[in-house]
């Protein structure tokens, strides 16, 4: 590729300053939030416009050179890793909350907007922006978009996808096209909810349309501890089983209790083998009377010792040492995966007696923290770089750790993504197939394989090409544009 | 005989369950040539590489509810009956999570959860209608509000391409982000891109109670505002329902579900909020109802962001005044409204009626959608209107369906 030659055309389509070639510069998005893979990307460009990114692109697909939308970088899959002779789109100049709309439940938002500022802009009004990842208060809503993401109050609220009505995009010919907005239920092929969630394959969003919801009347938080995992699992499936959907219910294990207390010193019970967080919202007297069954049904498995909340700021406190237990494992150990993984919500005991094992046979320590509610597993798998074989030994536990996922009939992933770190784990998952169904769909935007080439699909699907066995060397990986995995 | 021999190839593969087509089997007014009732999703996949080898069109059917909504296909020779793929293939009570087969009416896979004490939380209007139908017409009712349509719920889906080729997308489990959503494409897409023959959905606990508080309100704007007012409190109901009839006064009626407590308590709250005149009790006759009956009556959804519901209330009754056409006209404040022409009304004044409303709709954000129209007025107007992303969408539908195989011309666009 003649770097030069492009770098000229977008520095005279959007300006000089918006255009970094320069290798210091280039060092800093040379990852995401799962730093171990890092590509130094061509060209990163700053664009401010929709029309700022659509000229990126189209000059992209001029020069026939590979492109990445990258929003605060927080991603944890690998998903807006650069490619390395390619160009990355960063989405930080468009931060602008266009429009908080209460009388319609909606914001409009450009991409780089941070996730917990569309909430403290609609917070005077009494509404809210109801996804919320740990790392809300960095990460960007095109980031959100892209990766469909969670949080711990999807449980009752739903993911991003279930809250982006809208999007702009710029598809990856080029093209400006909007679908959805404030109104509900448009005609046609519900593109926007394949595009949500597409890991940037699909096109780069340059605006959202946001549902907000309203503030609940009462929110009520109680902490509990138990003496064994086991016993806060039966805890879960009573609460759930009594009908109650709470906002949240989070666990996290003796292990994650104690790099949590390290960290931020949260202040747990001590001793306890797990630790729920049950957070329940809505109306207050119907709150009322579902705390009142949450805290029965907590005793009854075995729960030594129950707090409640009895303001924000013991609130916030409960909350912190479950929000920081990622980065609160750096304490007790010094390198660490965090894995994401989901099981059916029953299968939790079995499988997390099954990720003991793993521990106990491979030496390897694992902390588990999850949304118990909905069967999202989060195991920190533990190791220390410098040993060596140990790097090695973690990563085998981890991906021993999907194959119990989808053993128990869940997913290789609840709310990181696939991205580049588990394309490689698809076809456990799904068929050929399936994976070539869902690369018609890529077909569909990018035949050329120009946006975020290299993820989600361990191997890339040429298009128009009659679905059937490939033979030989396949022309991407022949041209350098996809590996196989 | 070659009809003899596609006829007694569909037999082999559906367990002897295909038969010429008859009066009974046209669609949208359009004889067919076979119908096959394949049992499985093999089966499935049989028929459609057979549709595939003799050049067939085909269109899926259910409980054929809504098989004459959608524009009129440009031709059916086939006819896949999905009623034999029926029952319940898991429900995991503890993880509130079912899968289903398509062909199961919906009613009956209601019934099989309310056993648990659990529910699909989506209204479907007729009570014949199948998972497969429902999935493919995105079909929604008043409690919307609280638990959203189809796309909140289905998690998981597996289906048939036009090749043959069976596919799935998501899993049983309700978080999940692993590939492409194909799911989200399939509903509403009646049938264009894939036969549905099985789907993964999250359940939600039945509620301990539930009431439901009635108010005639008088005129369209007045209406609006106590929606309005409904959606913005604390009461977080499940439904607020709008109706305005061609001739009458307008009702609000909110439904309220939760526990005892909760819910007298809310509902004390949202008898205050509606003022005088509350009727307390069952729903109203018309609650989660179409406003229009059979294909030969007109059916419109209408779409509008919530602040344009009385708008858009108040531009159908000058419609009608305009044109001289009663309608009657209801639906959710999350602003989705079904309205309903008679069928004697004349094509050209159902079309001018129509614009009329896509240009108020439009203002709101809105779109307006012909469900359902006798074949005089289908040939009158676009029963689908301009819609956003057709481009995509068409090269969407010629990766999946190269061949244009399935319901081709039903859908946006003429897909």
């Amino acid at each position: 590729m003649d770097t030069d030659h492009l770098a000229a055309r977008l520095r005279s389509e959007i300006g000089a300053d918006a255009v970094l070639t320069d290798r210091q510069q280039l060092r800093t998005y040379e990852c995401d939030g799962l730093a171990h893979y890092k590509v130094m990307p061509a060209i990163v460009v700053l664009p401010h416009t929709t029309d700022e990114v659509a000229a990126v692109v189209r000059a992209c697909v001029d020069a026939k050179v590979p492109y990445v939308a990258r929003g605060s970088g927080t991603g944890l899959s690998g998903g807006a890793l650069p490619h390395a002779d390619g160009v990355l789109i960063v989405t930080s100049q468009m931060r602008a909350i266009k429009e908080v709309d209460p009388p319609n439940q909606r914001a409009v938002v450009e991409p780089g907007a941070i996730n917990l500022q569309v909430t403290n802009a609609a917070t005077p009004y009494g509404y809210y922006y109801a996804p919320d990842p740990s790392s809300q208060q960095i990460c960007s809503i095109g980031g959100n978009v892209a990766e469909n993401s969670g949080g711990a109050h999807c449980l009752k609220y739903g993911f991003t996808t279930n809250h982006v009505l809208g999007v702009e995009l710029v598809a990856p010919d080029g093209d400006v096209v909007r679908l959805g907005g404030k109104a509900p239920d448009p005609p046609g092929y519900d593109l926007l909810g394949a595009f949500v969630g597409s890991e940037g394959t699909l096109g780069i969003a340059t605006e959202a349309t946001l549902r907000l919801t309203r503030t609940p009347e009462a929110v009520r938080t109680l902490l509990a501890a138990f003496s064994s995992t086991d016993n806060a699992g039966g805890a879960v499936s009573a609460i759930i089983g009594a009908g109650v959907i709470p906002a949240a219910i989070e666990m996290m294990d003796a292990l994650a209790i104690e790099a949590a207390e390290a960290a931020v010193h949260c202040d747990y019970p001590h001793d306890a083998g797990a630790v729920l967080i049950v957070e329940l919202d809505g109306p207050a007297v119907e709150v009322d009377a579902q705390f009142t069954a949450v805290e029965a049904h907590c005793r009854a498995n075995g729960a030594f010792e129950i707090r409640v909340a009895t303001d924000d700021i013991e609130r916030a406190l409960f909350w912190k040492g479950r929000k920081s237990a990622f980065a609160a494992v750096g304490r007790i150990s010094p390198d660490y995966i965090v894995q994401d993984g989901v099981i059916p919500r029953t299968a939790l005991p079995d499988v997390l007696r099954r990720i003991a094992e793993l521990s106990g046979s491979s030496g390897v320590r694992v902390a588990n923290v999850f949304h118990a509610g909905d069967g999202n597993l989060h195991p920190l798998v533990l190791f220390d770089e410098a040993v060596p074989g140990q790097a090695d030994a973690a990563e085998a536990v981890s991906g021993a750790i999907l194959d119990l996922c989808i053993e128990f009939g869940g997913s290789i992933t609840g709310e990181h993504g696939v991205g580049m770190d588990k394309a490689k784990y698809m076809p456990r998952m799904f068929t050929d197939d399936d994976l070539d169904t869902m690369q018609l769909l890529r077909c569909a935007f990018d035949p050329e394989h120009l946006s975020n080439p290299g993820k989600i699909f361990p191997t890339p699907r040429l298009c128009g090409e009659v679905p059937g066995r490939r033979k030989g060397v396949h022309l991407l990986q022949e041209s350098g544009m996809a590996d196989i995995f | 005989m070659t009809s003899d021999a596609i006829l007694d190839d569909l037999r082999k593969v559906c367990d002897d369950a295909a038969r010429p087509a008859d009066d009974t089997d046209m669609v949208a007014d359009l004889p067919a040539r076979y119908v096959a009732s394949p049992a499985t999703t093999e089966q499935v996949a049989g028929v459609l590489r057979l549709a595939t080898e003799h050049d067939l069109r085909v269109v899926a059917r259910g409980a054929r509810t809504k098989l004459d909504w959608g524009a009129a296909p440009t031709g059916v020779d086939l006819v896949l009956d999905t009623t034999r793929i029926s029952g319940v293939v898991e429900h995991a009570a503890g993880d509130l999570v079912v899968v289903v087969r398509a062909g199961t009416p919906v009613e009956t896979l209601q019934a099989t959860l309310a056993d648990s004490g659990q529910q699909l939380a989506l209204d479907v209007a007729q009570d014949a209608a199948t998972v497969g139908g429902a999935v493919a017409t995105n079909t929604s009712g008043p409690r919307r509000m609280l638990y959203g349509t189809l796309r909140d719920l289905l998690i998981g889906i597996t289906f048939v391409r036009a090749d043959g080729v069976v596919a799935k997308a998501g899993g049983k489990v309700v978080k999940n982000v692993a590939g492409y959503d194909f799911g989200k494409l399939l509903i509403g897409s009646y049938g264009t891109l894939g036969v549905v023959t099985q789907a993964a959905f999250r359940l939600h606990p039945l509620p301990l109670a539930s009431r439901v508080l009635s108010a005639e309100v008088g005129e369209a704007e007045e209406a609006g505002r106590m929606a309005a007012e409904m959606v913005g409190s604390q009461v977080v109901p499940s439904a607020v329902e709008v109706d305005q009839p061609a001739d009458g006064p307008v009702t609000v009626a909110v439904l309220i579900e939760g526990t005892e407590d909760g819910v007298s308590g809310r509902a004390a709250v949202t008898a205050q909020l509606l003022g005088t005149g509350v009727a307390d009790g069952q729903p109203p006759p018309w609650f989660g109802r179409y406003p229009f009956e059979s294909s030969a009556e007109v059916g419109l959804k209408l779409t509008t962001e919530i602040a344009g519901l009385p708008k858009l209330l108040t531009a159908v009754r000058h419609a009608a005044d305009r044109h001289g056409v009663p309608i009657g006209v209801r639906g959710s404040a999350t602003g989705v409204l079904y309205a309903a022409l008679l069928a004697s009304t004349e094509p050209a004044a159902v079309a001018a009626v129509v614009e009329d409303l896509r240009a108020a709709a439009g203002s709101y954000a809105g779109s307006v959608v012909v469900l359902t129209a006798p074949a005089a007025v289908r040939d009158a107007l676009d029963m689908w209107g301009q819609v956003p992303g057709l481009d995509l969408m068409r090269r969407l539908k010629d990766q999946l369906d190269p061949d244009h195989r399935l319901a081709p011309g039903r859908f946006v666009g003429g897909i």
